[in-house]
């Protein structure tokens, strides 16, 4: 392989993951574990470059790998960041980690978030459950940069508040006088002082004007479908709706041919679409 | 093409032993009701007669080999700390395919847009694809199955393969397609052709004409799209369809792929394996979600693949080779070729069309 530290790995052979190591673990939810990821050494990890929105592949050797989106923005690169909802074998192996173990790391795969063509716009993000890590990475990223963009809104939403994740982070965001978070659950709770209410319910409510705005939203495709009705009673365009897919990957390149949705390919044409060039897309999400 | 050889039947196979102690030489053999391509070896039968069963797929992407190998080690120097290494495993093999059918290569031809990629490329797999060569017989006579010509080819098509053999009266005329295969015509086995060529050349363009007008598939990269909400019309088509896979294991230019991790111990395998996109597992997500969930969307996306997605990509190139494989050997006779017809044909009920 040629050593040459700026160059992704990727590029000689991408199928070949690069052995992370496992710093810290965060125990989100009762189902999302988060992973603070440092790779082989501190060169690398200054050389490692990657765009708010872009994923990477865990490996489990041995189990295997799943994609998961690099949840912490290139403006803080102490470490990278993966937040993980048990559901299948990876995701179950994954939730065994602990700080020190070695971890399989293919990164940084697909498209990012159009963070240039935003800046100057209002921002509203729109999160549902684990829906929150990849607007986590745009919303660091934006906030780090925070002269570049206009007015910043989040409405995040889970089914509880034992649901939220990086509830740690909540109360800063909560705070910033630099943006506006708004914090929703499904039904009533003990001590919960925020609001109850369906995402596509409560975004009404906050009612963001469409001029000069974009809205970025992830989750459930439940939420998805109700948020996107909102948006557009609300006056949002198909171009001004950004959201991030998720399909079964198995190379992350765009040659295995699992993740196309008719000519495009999730994993390196996405994960993140606009509306607008979704509705170009077959209809087989 | 460099001057026109000859070889006799009865020399054949002294120059495949010949060749086979330069290189591994894969060549096709009767098994059982099959013909498959085989390691050549003193004992190798050799069946030209006929159309491979299986092509030459996995001479180059087999059906299953190691992207790398793993083993965790303790750490002498911190026995609490369990280190992983990798290992990886690109091992080509200089290889030549003898007797493929022009289609068997031209599916080659196929992967190597997808393989050999602008933003990334497979080294496995370019890695055997440079090591193998392609020494490719010409039909005499296509069979009912074939339609190689409405997809860009011809019995004859030299395309792709180094060294073309076309059976004349007692053997074979021998010819040069590329550099290295000019290098393995140089055997004392080989006569000149003389006036064979010309009758070649004549039995190939027979064959071609033989085969009839072939079929315009073009317009169905844009019919395929319209007609992709129309469940009805794919339920139809795909009735019969056991989702069995025989298609997409047979097809030279079906290149999609598993990625499984078999591990013993301490140590282990990732393993690419053929993947069969007939499978309901395909697309399936750990969330129990299916973008595909039936047979019906399967094949949907099967036949869209091949006659519209990929042509779309790539300089309108269908991803399929005609050889009709899929067709042959298809338990319950599903036939692609009906189906991309019916498709351009199709119009949407009118119903159906309102209601959108």
């Amino acid at each position: 392989m040629t050593e040459n530290p700026k160059q992704s790995p990727l590029a000689a052979n991408p199928y070949l993951p690069e052995i992370g190591t496992v710093v810290e673990t965060i125990q989100e939810t009762h189902n999302i574990k988060t992973f603070r990821v440092v790779l082989g050494s501190e060169e690398r990890m200054q050389n490692f470059s990657y765009e708010p929105g872009q994923v990477g592949q865990l490996s489990v050797f041995g189990i295997g790998e799943a994609t998961f989106v690099i949840n912490s923005p290139p403006t803080r690169k102490e470490y990278l960041q993966f937040s993980v909802m048990r559901a299948g074998e990876v995701t179950t192996k994954l939730h065994s980690l602990t700080k020190g173990d070695r971890i399989g790391v293919r990164a940084p795969l697909g498209n990012a978030f159009p963070y240039e063509s935003m800046k100057g716009k209002d921002i509203i993000f729109i999160g549902g459950g684990i829906g929150m890590a990849p607007l986590r990475t745009l919303l660091l990223f934006m906030l780090d940069n925070r002269k570049d963009y206009g007015k910043i809104r989040l409405l995040y939403g889970a089914r509880s508040p034992q649901d939220m994740a990086f509830s740690y982070e909540l109360p800063e965001w909560l705070e910033r006088k630099d943006m506006e978070t708004v914090l929703t659950i499904d039904r009533e709770a003990d001590g919960w002082e925020h609001k109850v209410g369906l995402i596509p319910n409560v975004l009404l409510e906050m009612a963001p004007k469409p001029r000069k705005a974009v809205a970025v939203t992830c989750g459930p495709p439940i939420m998805i479908k109700f948020t996107l009705q909102a948006l557009k009673k609300l006056g949002f365009k198909d171009n001004q709706i950004i959201t991030t897919l998720e399909k079964r990957m198995k190379c992350g390149v765009g040659i295995c041919g699992r993740c196309n949705i008719g000519t495009k390919y999730v994993c390196v044409d996405g994960p993140v679409f606009s509306y607008e060039q979704l509705r170009e897309l077959p209809n087989e999400l | 093409m460099a001057e026109a050889k000859y070889i006799s039947n009865d020399k054949l196979t002294a120059w495949l032993d010949e060749l086979a102690g330069k290189m591994r030489v894969l060549a096709p053999t009767r098994q059982g009701d099959a013909v498959v391509f085989a390691p050549y070896g003193p004992d190798h039968s050799l069946e030209l007669a006929q159309e491979a069963t299986a092509p030459p797929k996995s001479a180059v992407f087999p059906a299953s080999e190691d992207l790398l190998r793993y083993d965790y080690r303790k750490n002498p120097e911190n026995l609490g700390q369990v280190e992983v290494e990798l290992l990886p495993t690109i091992t080509p093999e200089p290889t030549l395919v003898f007797g493929s059918r022009p289609c068997g290569v031209r599916g080659f031809l196929i992967f190597d847009r997808v393989y050999d990629g602008a933003t990334y490329k497979d080294p496995y797999y370019l890695a055997r694809r440079e090591a193998t060569l392609f020494a490719t017989v010409a039909c005499e006579k296509a069979e009912n199955a074939c339609f190689c010509h409405s997809v860009g080819s011809a019995p004859g098509d030299a395309t792709g393969s180094d060294v073309l053999l076309t059976p004349v009266a007692e053997g074979y005329v021998v010819e040069a397609v590329s550099e290295r295969g000019t290098q393995l015509l140089d055997s004392a086995l080989l006569d000149v052709a003389g006036d064979r060529a010309a009758a070649a050349q004549t039995l190939r363009e027979q064959a071609l004409q033989a085969m009839g007008e072939p079929q315009d598939f073009g317009p169905a990269q844009q019919k395929l799209l319209e007609i992709f909400d129309d469940m009805g019309f794919w339920e139809d088509v795909s009735a019969k369809c056991i989702s069995c896979g025989a298609c997409t294991y047979l097809c030279p230019t079906c290149y999609c792929f598993n990625i499984t991790d078999e591990n013993t111990g301490l140590t282990g395998r990732r393993v690419r394996s053929w993947d069969n996109c007939m499978s309901f597992q395909f697309t399936m997500e750990a969330s129990g979600h299916n973008p595909r969930p039936t047979k019906a969307h399967r094949l949907k996306n099967r036949v869209g693949h091949k006659f519209s997605y990929y042509p779309a990509l790539h300089e309108g190139i269908i991803a399929c080779c005609g050889c009709g494989r899929c067709i042959k050997s298809c338990p319950v006779s599903v036939d692609i070729r009906e189906i991309v017809t019916k498709a351009m044909a199709h119009q949407p009920p009118a119903a159906e069309e309102a209601a959108k």
